[in-house]
């Protein structure tokens, strides 16, 4: 019996595909999400949104809390630690948690290296703005990649922009006369195994979520069409007015997101019910920026 | 012989390419209309209180639990075998229930815990096939025709009840093709069955 191979750990994040991954920071918000149809909770003591309103520095979540929120549902939870906090990953590990996220929406712990992941038995999501991005965290062991958006920011354009970074590079690479595969790896900053497998594949080799900005059942349709195999929602669904409405009419619209008719549905499920507010990414400033931080 | 693929939620490309891998044509099945186009159906693995909640938003439980009850070859894998059995051990989570079996889910315990094991097959004449178990359920109780067909240890991970195959662990993730093989040569040989029903619901 073999626990923690790649199969294992890039196999979970199979099962989440087509789904929705919700925020959450209360047992009593998890199980709202599960009943709504979530795939999976993330466990956290504040949402982006909140992170980005108070300031300061962002670390793990009490343990207390995640243990309190593994215990309330049945689908998988996931926790975040701070790139390149290695200490706090082996915690989360030994408290037996689904996923780890290493998350540009914490605080850095290191500003120029991010955990080795193949040394632990639990699988890693690491976000990332382009393809290179994705290939350095893949190689360093991470088992599902999230296009990282701005989170908590209620505006998609960031997500947008990331995971078409990412598919048109993937796209770049499929036709790509062999011979130009060791530059491309060097402009990358990836490995060549990594690039050459990618240009036979026509696909990362683990799966590929969206995240930071979604916070509409259209939003979500958006980020599916345009290649998301999932959807990771934070601020959206409990900074809006209707956290319950809001959490199935995503789940609809992300299992259904090649149906207008479904999707139209889903919008007028929420009524009058608002979104959360949004930000235009624009008017913040280098450090208010979360996308940016670990490359 | 098309077989379809349930395509709500979870691991469906994975079951599309190894049905494919295995000679079958394996499509889509996401509404009650593509459901009618196929002679058999896997529900893959995923999450399986989301996908009850969008079977039943679609419609497609009746559907599904009418044409199994007239014959259609159906395998669950892992969630799908938790879809797909009577009930499930210690929660009050709706199933089709079109199997005479209790499974407990997460049986083998969180991510942590998922491991690939060999296991054995002797009724299908499968040795030592790539098992992957990924917060996988176990059979606790089988009722009566129901057929055990292998074992992790004590536990039960693989049966079959008439046209109903189930198994706890995911095929799809390995590169081994044998229990897909086996599922595709039902489907053609419950066709060829004469005056069975199995096309019509």
């Amino acid at each position: 019996m073999e626990t923690g191979t790649a199969t294992v750990k890039r196999g979970l994040a199979q099962m989440l595909k087509g789904g929705v991954i919700m925020d959450v920071v209360t047992p009593e918000q998890a199980v709202v999400a599960q009943e709504a149809g979530a795939v999976a909770v993330m466990a956290l003591e504040r949402i982006p949104a909140d992170i980005r309103a108070a300031g300061g520095v962002a670390r793990m979540s009490n343990l207390e809390l995640i243990g309190r929120i593994m215990d309330a549902v049945t689908i998988p939870v996931m926790a975040k630690v701070r790139i390149g906090h290695v200490a706090e990953a082996q915690v989360l590990q030994q408290i037996g948690i689904d996923y780890i996220d290493e998350s540009e929406v914490l605080t850095p712990a290191d500003d120029r290296y991010h955990v080795d992941k193949e040394a632990f038995t639990t699988p890693f999501v690491c976000g990332a703005r382009d393809l290179g991005e994705a290939l350095r965290r893949i190689a360093e062991g991470a088992a599902m990649i999230r296009s990282k958006g701005e989170a908590g920011s209620g505006n998609i354009v960031e997500a947008v922009r990331h995971i078409r970074a990412i598919s048109d590079a993937i796209a770049e690479l499929r036709v790509a006369p062999k011979e130009e595969l060791v530059v491309r790896a060097r402009d990358l900053g990836a490995p060549l195994e990594l690039v050459r497998q990618v240009a036979h594949e026509g696909r990362l080799p683990v799966v590929l979520f969206c995240a930071g900005g979604v916070s509409t059942p259209a939003d979500a349709a958006l980020m599916m069409q345009l290649g998301a195999e999932g959807i990771f929602v934070g601020s959206g669904i409990f900074k809006s007015k209707n956290p319950a409405a809001f959490a199935r009419a995503i789940v609809d619209a992300t299992t259904h997101f090649r149906d207008p008719k479904v999707v139209v549905e889903a919008c007028r499920s929420l009524g009058a019910a608002e979104a959360m507010p949004g930000i235009d990414v624009r008017t913040l400033d280098e450090t208010q920026l979360m996308a940016t931080r670990g490359t | 012989m098309r077989v379809g693929v349930l395509a709500l939620q979870g691991g469906v490309d994975e079951h599309l390419d190894a049905l494919a891998r295995a000679g079958g044509q394996a499509v889509p099945v996401r509404t009650p209309v593509e459901l009618e186009g196929v002679a058999a159906l896997v529900i893959p693995g995923g999450e399986s209180t989301t996908v009850m909640k969008l079977l039943a938003r679609i419609g497609l439980i009746e559907p599904i639990v009418a044409r199994v009850a007239a014959g259609m070859p159906l395998w669950g894998t892992c969630m799908g075998a938790i879809v797909a059995a009577r009930d499930v051990a210690g929660l009050a989570q709706p199933t089709l229930g079109v199997l005479d079996v209790t499974v407990r889910r997460n049986a083998f315990g969180r991510q942590n815990e998922s491991a690939e094991v060999p296991i054995d097959i002797p009724a299908l004449g499968i040795e030592r096939f790539p098992a992957v178990f990924i917060r996988a359920p176990w059979i606790e109780r089988t009722g009566p025709g129901v057929e055990v067909l292998a074992r992790r240890g004590e536990r039960i991970v693989m049966v079959r009840q008439g046209n109903v195959l189930a198994t706890a662990f995911h095929p799809e993730l390995s590169a081994d093709t044998r229990i897909h093989r086996f599922f595709v040569d039902a489907t053609e040989a419950s066709r060829a069955v004469p005056g069975k029903r199995s096309d019509a619901a």
